[in-house]
């Protein structure tokens, strides 16, 4: 879907970006991680051209971009800002109808998918006719979410979207990102400083440095096969989190006790490691029962039982 | 305080045609120079909101003008420009430019980065980025930079009366030239209202629901134009030729009024500042001039008088007035201001006018080539036994005169001098004398007598013929009334006069006020 070449941007002498290549299938999110400086929001930039490249190409469902008028070009393209970027001389209404009035709707139309959206968003209608201001950090974010989305453009951009949030705000919003059908049908680039962010969100991550991919992969791949130490020392500091995380149940069925279910309520196997341990500590139970959806089985585990699962799977992977 | 108001009142009453016309024609020119500030200034503020580099020469060059003091700048244009509306709507709009620009510039460059990067980002384009999002974000910003020019230019308009370009100055002007409080405030009043006025409809524009601002925006342009266009409604009637008179000629009885009673002139006239009128007169922007006989630029500028043969103009002769406390204060200062008596003759003053006005000859050194000359010259002493303070008016036979005295006090006595040169018009003078700010300056007999006593008509015609009893009369008066001494005259009369260039005035055959009448009245 979308395909970027061999892509550099030099501010004078210092390489932004060096020559980076890398692919987008439709329907994925790729997340374009790493620290301040390291040139990844310069190449999303580049992707809907407010930033013009020093070289390379971008082509986007297999036409170039810059043989396009770059205005026509942002209009296909949803881009959500970190600090919302919303008009604030603009009401919650005409600010999610920018881009339909440049694109030059009819009203009923307009009017029709901007409540179409909020709704979706978990917000009010009375919200219509406030200004940016009048909402919180949440609200304003959404807005510039359904600013974006409103002209259901089949690509969207996101830079630091949820930067700006507390944290309590930001695993709201991050669980009704990922609910939210309308995402599921947009290939989605982001790019994020966070690395919880990105394991939560991301279904590929390009680890950036210095203006270059130190290695591209499924969150999986990067923690349990860093290309080089760069990327392990990176994600070092929050490892245990972040491999409770990413582990899902299936991945360690085969070293669950076989033993008949108990009571209680069970999980799905495609859920992850971390909630099997939420579940012990919020609900106090003795045992979880996870259930495989493809075999219909049910396996039942204690917390002791389901740890050492955790640990017979990652000593197989360092055996690999 | 009652009477005071009273009094306000009726002259207001009284001048009310002249009122309405000086205020909208001070009105009409505020806004003709706001709406050409606004139309160059909004578009070079965004122009250098964009090319970040221009942005220092262009507010560099603004803030020049600005600081710029107005009545320099009124003269600037005058060879440019001529007198009248064109100089003064562009120095006006050269003043209104600075704060328009920078708070356009400022505006449009606080515009949060975020906003414009979402805005580029939906798609918009150059121009929608700037009418949909930049310029809306940063009116109020812009809005305040209007409502500062307009107020900057309410204020400066009142000058532009200098250049015969109308206005409530005339009033301002004239009201200090004729000691006529009513008259000053008659014109700074209505300035003063029209000013917060002005700002006060703007903040209410700029108040509106941001909605609103569209159709104020558009509506703004119209409404300019409008207040613009009263300036144009004066200036409708019109005679072969064209006068240019001084605020104060314009109020006195020997002066407009006297020509337009006694010699029953009609002329299109203009109010224009003494400072540029003769050369107005010269470049044939004005044919007939207000001017006063000793003046050296009647020389340079190769003008001639008319002659006065029904005897309106009174007598104008030059002489010390001095505080009586003073001359207690300053035992030898009255024979030293003597000293002077009767040595200045009208083509002496006129040569020495000639040398500063002309030549550009500094008054000191006019007042030393002058006294060396009549072997009055003595080095000062540079004594400390107390300080005399002279005042003087703002022009040049005044500051020759104070130089003068200067120098013989200096030099004849162990008191030092102060000079409070450039005091405005007789009032300031006066005023500053009364209250102690100044020991003497020098005085003319017929302002003496028709700006500062102000007797009735009746007594003005018994005096004004005749040049000893004016004198007599304002000495005796000055005494009585101010303790204030009139000494021995200095010898030269510089009485009003009527003036015209030499060659029109021949060619015309024009050699009196009853000539020129005549010349008018001939269809």
């Amino acid at each position: 879907m979308i395909k970027v070449e061999k892509l550099s941007k030099h501010f004078g002498k210092i390489k932004a970006v060096n020559g980076i290549s890398f692919e987008v299938k439709e329907h994925e999110n790729l997340i374009l991680l790493g620290t301040s400086g390291c040139g990844k929001t310069t190449t999303l930039k580049m992707i809907n051209r407010l930033i013009e490249p020093s070289g390379g190409d971008i082509f986007i469902g297999g036409k170039n971009i810059f043989e396009q008028q770059p205005e026509v070009l942002r209009r296909g393209i949803g881009y959500v800002l970190q600090n919302n970027g919303l008009f604030p001389h603009y009401t919650v209404a005409q600010n999610i109808a920018v881009v339909p009035q440049l694109l030059k709707w009819d009203k009923k139309r307009t009017e029709k998918r901007v409540s179409e959206l909020l709704e979706k968003l978990h917000l009010s209608t009375d919200y219509l006719n406030a200004y940016p201001n009048e909402l919180s950090g949440g609200q304003q974010q959404r807005i510039g979410l359904a600013r974006a989305l409103v002209a259901d453009p089949p690509v969207l951009l996101m830079d630091e979207p949820f930067g700006a949030l507390d944290n309590v705000t930001r695993s709201k919003i991050h669980a009704e990102f990922k609910a939210l059908d309308e995402l599921k049908r947009k290939t989605i680039i982001m790019v994020t400083h966070d690395v919880q962010e990105a394991f939560e969100l991301g279904d590929r991550i390009c680890l950036m440095d210095k203006g270059k991919i130190v290695q591209e992969g499924t969150p999986t791949e990067l923690l349990f096969n860093p290309e080089n130490r760069f990327v392990k020392s990176f994600l070092q500091e929050q490892r245990l989190q972040l491999e409770f995380k990413t582990i899902r149940m299936y991945d360690i069925w085969k070293w669950l006790p076989t033993q008949p279910p108990k009571g209680g309520a069970g999980l799905a196997a495609d859920t992850s490691f971390w909630s099997g341990l939420e579940y012990f500590k919020f609900e106090a139970a003795e045992t979880i029962n996870i259930s495989h959806k493809e075999s219909h089985e049910i396996r039942s585990a204690s917390f002791e039982q389901l740890m050492s699962a955790f640990y017979q799977y990652k000593k197989q992977l360092a055996h690999e | 305080m009652n009477e005071q108001q009273q009094t306000l009142w009726d002259f207001m009453q009284q001048q009310s045609d002249k009122l309405a016309t000086q205020t909208l024609q001070h009105i009409g020119l505020t806004f003709v120079s706001l709406f050409i500030a606004v139309l160059i200034g909004l578009p070079l503020g965004i122009l250098i909101s964009r090319r970040q580099k221009l942005s220092g020469p262009v507010l560099g060059v603004a803030g020049i003008l600005q600081t710029i003091p107005s009545i320099a700048l009124l003269g600037f244009m005058i060879p440019v420009l001529g007198i009248g509306a064109k100089p003064a709507i562009a120095a006006l709009l050269l003043y209104a430019l600075l704060p328009i620009i920078r708070n356009t510039y400022t505006g449009i460059t606080g515009v949060d980065a975020a906003v414009k990067e979402a805005a580029v980002a939906m798609g918009m384009s150059k121009w929608q980025v700037l009418f949909k999002v930049e310029l809306p974000l940063a009116m109020p910003v812009i809005f305040a930079g209007i409502r500062t020019a307009t107020v900057i230019t309410v204020g400066v308009a009142t000058l532009a009366s200098y250049i015969a370009a109308g206005g409530l100055g005339e009033f301002i002007f004239g009201g200090i030239s004729l000691n006529n409080t009513n008259m000053i405030l008659a014109g700074a009043i209505p300035a003063a209202l029209l000013a917060i006025l002005f700002d006060f409809l703007l903040s209410r524009l700029q108040k509106l629901n941001l909605k609103k601002v569209k159709t104020a925006a558009t509506a703004m342009p119209f409404v300019l134009i409008l207040l613009s266009s009263f300036y144009l409604l004066p200036s409708a009637y019109g005679s072969k030729l064209k006068a240019g008179f001084t605020p104060e000629f314009m109020g006195r009885q020997d002066g407009n009024l006297g020509l337009q009673s006694k010699y029953g002139l009609n002329i299109r006239t203009v109010v224009i500042s003494d400072a540029v009128m003769y050369k107005a007169a010269y470049e044939k922007q004005l044919d007939v001039i207000s001017g006063y006989s000793t003046d050296g630029r009647l020389k340079a500028y190769d003008l001639v008088v008319l002659d006065d043969d029904k005897k309106i103009f009174p007598p104008y002769y030059a002489a010390p007035i001095v505080r009586e406390n003073s001359l207690k204060k300053f035992a030898l200062l009255e024979k030293i201001l003597n000293l002077l008596a009767e040595k200045i003759n009208d083509s002496t003053m006129t040569a020495l006018n000639y040398k500063t006005d002309y030549l550009h000859q500094s008054p000191e050194r006019v007042a030393k080539d002058f006294l060396v000359a009549n072997k009055l010259w003595k080095p000062a002493r540079n004594g400390n036994n107390g300080i005399v303070r002279i005042g003087s008016k703002i022009f040049g036979e005044q500051y020759i005169l104070a130089s003068i005295y200067s120098m013989l006090i200096k030099g004849y006595s162990d008191y030092d001098v102060v000079t409070k040169t450039g005091l405005g018009g007789t009032k300031i003078c006066f005023d500053a004398l009364t209250n102690d700010q100044i020991d003497f300056y020098p005085e003319y007999t017929g302002t003496g007598l028709l700006a500062i006593l102000q007797p009735s008509p009746k007594t003005i015609d018994s005096l004004t013929h005749s040049k000893e009893a004016t004198y007599n009369y304002v000495q005796k008066e000055f005494e009585k009334k101010y303790n204030i001494k009139w000494l021995k005259p200095v010898g030269f009369n510089n009485a009003y006069a009527l003036m015209m260039r030499k060659k029109q005035a021949k060619d015309l055959n024009i050699k009196t006020i009853s000539n020129l009448k005549r010349y008018l009245e001939i269809k």
